[in-house]
């Protein structure tokens, strides 16, 4: 079911425009805001008020590496693995992530506190590695500056 | 034509195609996946790259896609350019990457596109060394068998099941080295064509989950040219067998009518043959008890006291061939011959015919409806009563925007994506005015569902509307006047304007109105067409050999010694009382079917005959077209042809003097010279060369020599099929045969389906002496005009009772395909259908259970709410296992049965 809150949001968008599968990423995106993640009961849910079928909407969904349809934790850590980021040393970078973390790439942290995912490209090119949590960006990332970002969104040693 | 140069080679073809689809026609092996005949372009997959120069000066040239390329005057490509080879090497080799190579474990392996592409490009080493991505796969429902990490993303699957065929519980998921195809959740394949994917996929993503019950490699597989019996539309099929077991039915090209795709209730009807209601044994009933009878002398014996001198009427079959049918009518006599279906669509049938032969230009081929340009479907179901010519008709209507913007773009018609864009995927004109909702309501551009009294009356006004010299049908309803006024527009502004009607309503004036409208657009100078559905496959061909109603024989059967039943069930004719009186009266019951049925179980002297896949024979499709199919293996002698046990009788009763013949091809010509309107047989039957014929085995098929090796080390003789194009051999005439007699599409280096291409001069066109059968009516050049007029009984009863309307099922109301495994996982349960307005009135809800009472019949099932059913209209679901027959349009009453759950509280 979904909420009254993200009923009138979705409204708020439909309103401008012709139901049906084109308007799925919308409104994907407003129901992942308010609970973090896609569930097929959301999928469903969202096919309903579209117009449309569960696949049309899943099909999208799926599609886009930023809509998630698995839990992710409080914390999306969002890692360019581009070339660009990969020559100014992506691989350290994301091992140094790992083993802090505990965890690889697509995978949440025992405490839910961390996801890790690779992306395509975050536009800071010129400022490799780069990663992005919530709506930072941290360029010219080195093993400190990690630690450093890591226990500012409540990692514990 | 224009000039086209492959590697430096002048190749004259025609205009308009792509460069992959002019290499394929011109005979050229050019590796492709995401291009399809009948789907077209999407240059998805890049395997058909080849070199294009802008001159012959040019040495340098520029790799392109042939499927997305013009075949222009005077292009000049090379196909063998070192570097267009290894650059469709590579992408071979890349699509590959995580393709399983599980070949010798695979369904599809020897018949693999995926496979002979491999080989045609030269890939033969794999160096990927990394882990492959796998999937978890879905459990499709009992049609098909999913395997998802065999796929190599050509998008072929969702562009069929999607664009082409309009389903909508099927996708693509994911997204870069993961993409996936399936259903959103794991659950049946709702659409009726999903079993087109086991074709349409170039690998064996998508398999036959029937075949993997029984399966064998495509060249160890005897194979026949059939003819699908599952509906009156006559697809071609061919049908697989080993060791003299069925185990497949694949598409077989027809240009005319199914062309590439069949429908899943033909493509898996088939298990019927192998199902535990197939009968086996004859047994006669003998001191109240049943008597098995072993073998043909046996049942000769105890036959003859049965018939010997007696005087016998005959109950004939609409899906048993016209030879069975016409060995019957021959030996009873055409007065005591009677249709074996009820009444009502005897009379149905004669109409279409009658209409059919007044002017038999109205009536289009499937291949012609798929370019009619707006549509009005009066009263059939045809999603459920023929299923591909649904298909047809989306296609029609899809196409339509297609056509005239085509040129307004400058796009070519094979530029699929582009022209979907173009259109925006909106359909043409679609007129439904049927009583309820139907799969093509979301293409519909104006529906009306309504009473099939009001419907026919639309009908009859909608013709006066057309041409004022058609009967008017007297007063309308405002809503029905704004409703002729913007159809009449719309097909008058038709060039191919195409009415489609049919027997389904068993209702006469729907027919005749849907004729009128037919006429009254000719009159106006429109190409227009006329389309009729009929019950089953050879309903066309029983009402042309002629014959009297069932219900005559009601009256005279206790008059003769017995009946004689050839492939009928007599319950699905009559209603149980009647069939009562009917089987009860006759001191004798001959009964010859396929399955066990309840007539077969009270019949006196039960013989089991063979199937459509074990017969030769020929059927009448609904627009007239008389179809030939032929035996995939050798002939049983405990399960013979009807026609084979007729004609015995014939000797046996004394009076008949002549035997009709041997062997089908002897019966047909005989058909075809006592029967005028048959004569255009003699043309099916005939076939060049009796030294050569043609194998129903592979060249290399295997076993052979060792299959009875347990018995005898010497081979027994290959068995004899007098009359037959075809032999039971793995030797004889395996090129060059007309394209209707190819039992199977194989070439070298084509192993898979497509290898059909190499059997037609230009891809998607006609085979190479192709004979699609043949329309048995010719026209006169001088069609009959006039109007029919508007019958009286057309206005709607308002006396407060409740009028039966049939209802149809793709799986569940053909008799045979429904006594198959997979499809009778897919036929609905019995119910009694009734409007959302009746059903609150009544107070009933979803499946509380509900008696329904007729002159003859009464029955309670749970009751079915339709909110499209228009109020005081009560659907019976016709032809569903564990229905009775009600005939459509009878008056009965409803009584709601209490819960017994409540009362126990």
């Amino acid at each position: 079911m979904l909420s009254e809150l993200e009923k009138n949001e979705i409204g708020e968008v439909l309103a401008h425009a012709l139901p049906g599968q084109d308007m799925s990423i919308d409104v994907l995106a407003i129901v992942q805001k308010h609970r973090g993640w896609i569930s097929d009961e959301a999928v469903i849910d969202i096919s309903a008020c579209l117009g449309t079928t569960p696949s049309n909407v899943d099909s999208v969904a799926s599609f886009y590496n930023l809509i998630y349809r698995k839990p992710v934790g409080d914390h999306v850590i969002l890692l360019c693995d581009s070339i660009s980021c990969w020559v100014m040393g992506y691989p350290t970078i994301r091992g140094h992530i790992e083993k802090r973390l505990g965890i690889t790439f697509g995978r949440t942290t025992a405490d839910n506190r961390f996801t890790l995912l690779p992306v395509a490209c975050l536009g800071a090119c010129d400022l490799g590695p780069a990663m992005m949590i919530g709506e930072t960006l941290f360029t010219k990332l080195d093993e400190e500056k990690i630690d450093h970002i890591l226990k500012e969104h409540g990692w514990q040693p | 034509m224009i000039t086209i140069y492959i590697d430096n080679q002048p190749h004259q073809i025609r205009e308009g195609q792509n460069l992959l689809a002019a290499c394929l026609s011109l005979g050229f092996d050019l590796p492709y996946f995401c291009w399809h005949p009948a789907m077209h372009s999407v240059g998805a997959c890049r395997q058909c790259a080849v070199k294009q120069f802008k001159d012959e000066n040019d040495q340098r040239g520029k790799i392109v896609m042939a499927c997305m390329t013009p075949a222009t005057e005077g292009v000049r490509i090379s196909i063998d350019d070192p570097e267009a080879r290894a650059f469709r090497s590579t992408v071979i080799e890349w699509l590959m990457v995580n393709h399983p190579h599980d070949c010798p474990v695979c369904d599809e392996g020897g018949e693999c596109h995926l496979q002979d592409m491999t080989v045609m490009t030269g890939h033969n080493y794999r160096r990927f060394r990394f882990k492959k991505r796998t999937h978890v796969n879905q459990n499709l429902g009992p049609f098909v068998n999913h395997e998802m990490n065999r796929c190599i993303q050509c998008y072929r699957c969702v562009r069929f099941y999607r664009d082409y065929a309009g389903g909508l519980d099927f996708n693509v998921f994911g997204a870069h080295d993961s993409v996936y195809f399936g259903r959103q959740t794991s659950g049946i394949l709702e659409g009726e064509f999903s079993g087109n994917l086991v074709e349409v996929c170039p690998t064996g993503v998508f398999t036959d989950k029937t075949f993997k019950k029984h399966y064998t490699r495509k060249w160890d597989l005897a194979t026949a040219p059939s003819v699908c019996i599952h509906c009156s539309v006559g697809c071609n099929i061919i049908i697989g067998a080993r060791y003299g077991r069925i185990r497949r039915v694949l598409n077989r090209f027809n240009s005319q009518i199914n062309g590439y795709f069949i429908c899943d209730r033909g493509r898996y009807g088939y298990e019927h043959i192998l199902s535990e209601k197939r009968l086996h044994g004859s047994r006669i009933r003998e001191n109240g008890g049943h008597k098995e009878l072993r073998t043909n002398e046996e049942i000769l014996r105890h036959l003859t006291p049965l018939i010997d001198g007696k005087r016998f009427i005959g109950v004939g079959s609409p899906r048993a061939t016209l030879e069975s049918n016409f060995a019957l009518q021959t030996l009873v006599g055409t007065e005591n011959f009677f249709h074996g279906v009820p009444d009502r669509d005897h009379a149905l049938v004669e109409r279409v015919i009658s209409i059919t032969k007044m002017d038999p230009t109205l009536t289009p081929s499937l291949d012609q409806v798929k370019n009619c340009d707006a549509i009005l479907i009066l009263g059939e179901d045809i999603s459920e009563t023929a299923p591909m010519l649904a298909l047809a008709v989306r296609r029609a209507v899809m196409d339509e925007p297609r056509r005239h913007l085509a040129p307004k773009y400058q796009l070519p018609l094979w530029q699929d994506q582009a022209l979907q864009e173009v259109t925006q995927n909106k359909p043409g004109p679609l007129f439904l005015a049927t009583i309820g909702k139907t799969r093509l309501d979301n293409l519909a551009t104006h529906r009306l569902s309504a009473h099939p009294e009001e419907l026919s009356h639309f009908g009859f006004a909608l013709a006066h509307a057309i041409d004022p010299a058609a009967p008017d049908a007297g007063e309308t309803s405002a809503e029905m006047e704004s409703c002729v006024k913007s159809i009449k527009e719309a097909l008058l502004a038709a060039r191919n304007p195409l009415l489609i009607s049919g027997t389904g309503l068993g209702h006469a004036a729907l027919i005749e109105a849907a004729a009128n409208i037919a006429r009254a657009l000719r009159h106006q100078g429109k190409n227009a067409y006329l389309d009729f559905v009929l019950p089953h496959c050879n309903s066309m061909g029983l009402g042309l050999l002629g014959g009297r109603p069932l219900s005559h024989a009601l009256e005279m059967v206790s008059q003769v010694d017995g009946i004689i039943i050839l492939e009928n069930e007599i319950s699905r004719s009559f209603s149980s009382s009647r069939t009562n009186q009917f089987l009860g009266a006759a001191k004798t019951i001959i009964n010859l079917d396929i399955m066990q049925t309840p007539t077969s179980d009270i019949a006196t002297l039960s013989i089991p005959v063979a199937s459509y896949a074990e017969s030769e024979g020929t059927l009448v499709n609904q627009e007239g077209r008389a179809q030939r199919f032929y035996r995939v293996v050798p002939e049983n002698p405990n399960l013979r042809e009807s026609w084979s046990w007729l004609v015995e009788m014939m000797a046996l009763i004394k009076n008949q003097p002549e035997r009709l013949g041997k062997t089908p091809h002897e019966i047909t010509t005989k058909l075809a010279q006592v029967n005028p309107i048959f004569a255009p047989l003699l043309s099916l039957v005939s076939w060049g060369s009796e030294t050569q014929k043609i194998p129903r085995e592979s060249h290399r098929a295997s076993g052979r020599t060792a299959m009875t090796a347990d018995i005898s080390v010497h081979e027994p003789k290959p068995a004899d099929d007098p009359g037959s194009p075809l032999a039971f051999s793995m030797e004889g005439c395996h090129g060059d045969v007309p394209g209707n007699l190819l039992p199977r599409y194989w070439s070298p280096g084509w192993n898979s389906v497509q290898s059909l291409a190499k059997f037609q001069d230009e891809v998607g066109g006609p085979l190479r002496q192709e004979n699609p059968g043949r329309r048995l009516f010719e026209s006169t050049g001088n069609p009959i005009k006039n109007y029919f007029a508007v019958s009286e009984k057309i206005k709607k009863n308002n006396h407060g009772r409740w009028q039966v309307v049939p209802l149809y099922h793709v799986f569940g109301s053909d008799e045979l395909s429904a006594a198959g495994a997979a499809i009778s996982e897919r036929i609905p349960d019995p119910y009694i259908a009734i409007s959302a307005k009746d059903a609150a009135q009544l107070n009933l809800l979803e499946n509380s259970r509900i008696r329904l009472i007729a002159d003859r019949e009464q029955f309670e099932r749970p009751v079915k709410i339709i909110s499209s059913l228009p109020a005081g209209l009560v659907g019976v679901p016709m032809g569903l296992p564990g229905m009775p027959y009600v005939e459509p349009g009878t008056i009965v009453d409803l009584i709601a049965i209490p819960d017994h759950r409540d009362n126990e509280k």
